[in-house]
């Protein structure tokens, strides 16, 4: 409970609200997190897209994106919300922090291997003044030969 | 049901089947493709190559080009992703269906 979470919350708007009305909602979703104890940490606004499939007769949508930070309280009054409201065709809500976690342990892992690649190329840098002994050699065999 | 076996076709022609493994170059020759060519090019995952550790459902563009005609997921023997990537991407292709980014089936 004390840890926070971060998700993902997209949504799909009818576009055929009238734009204060969308906005209207916006703004309410917005305070439903606040008042939920939630922070909303980025807004965005995708636009209007078209749909890869029809949901409910329309082929595009307005799709909105919130990240809140948060216990998870937040989430399920907002999406009580969107359930409730008919203007919200399609919601879906991602944990991310799980994720984003993963991908920094990842690549810090990868950080490390590559820190620790660099050593053979060094040697084999080093090895170059080896060049100069092999001009004798041949002459070592010669004699041998004899 | 005629497009579909169409598409089981599409997959297996660039690839490189599980079959025998190398060795059995050209000299084979039996059962190759019509075109006869059997040799096998090593593929490497897309996401090691590109250093992704995350793969974003939001990608659309990415998200496509794993998802061929009928909007399957490419398996990994045709893809050549490594194990974990292809969970990633799996993830996320079936994230971006629930919020129709992608279709569950194209028409």
């Amino acid at each position: 409970m004390a840890e926070k979470r971060v998700y993902e919350v997209i949504f799909i708007i009818d576009p055929d609200t009238p734009e204060d009305d969308s906005t209207r909602l916006i703004e309410n979703l917005q305070h439903t997190v606040a008042d939920q104890g939630g922070t909303i940490t980025k807004t965005e606004n995708m636009g209007r897209r078209q749909l890869a499939y029809k949901i409910g007769h329309k082929n595009d949508g307005n799709y909105m994106m919130f990240e809140i930070e948060g216990s998870g309280r937040e989430i399920a009054e907002l999406e009580r919300r969107m359930r409730v409201n008919d203007a919200v065709i399609r919601y879906m809500t991602i944990r991310v922090d799980l994720d984003r976690r993963r991908a920094e342990k990842l690549s810090a892992r990868r950080t490390r291997k590559a820190s620790s690649r660099p050593a053979p190329g060094a040697r084999r840098g080093s090895s170059a003044p080896v060049a100069a002994p092999v001009a004798a050699a041949p002459r070592v065999v010669d004699e041998s030969e004899a | 049901m005629s497009s579909n076996f169409r598409n089981d076709r599409e997959f297996e022609m660039d690839d490189e089947r599980g079959g025998p493994p190398a060795g059995r170059g050209h000299s084979g020759g039996g059962r190759g493709g019509p075109s006869g060519r059997r040799f096998r090019r090593r593929k490497v995952c897309r996401f090691c190559q590109d250093k992704v550790d995350l793969i974003d459902y939001k990608d659309v563009k990415l998200l496509q080009s794993y998802v061929p005609e009928r909007s399957k997921i490419m398996p990994r023997r045709i893809s050549g992703s490594c194990a974990p990537h292809q969970r990633m991407l799996a993830e996320a292709i079936k994230r971006a269906r629930t919020i129709a980014f992608l279709p569950y089936a194209a028409d």
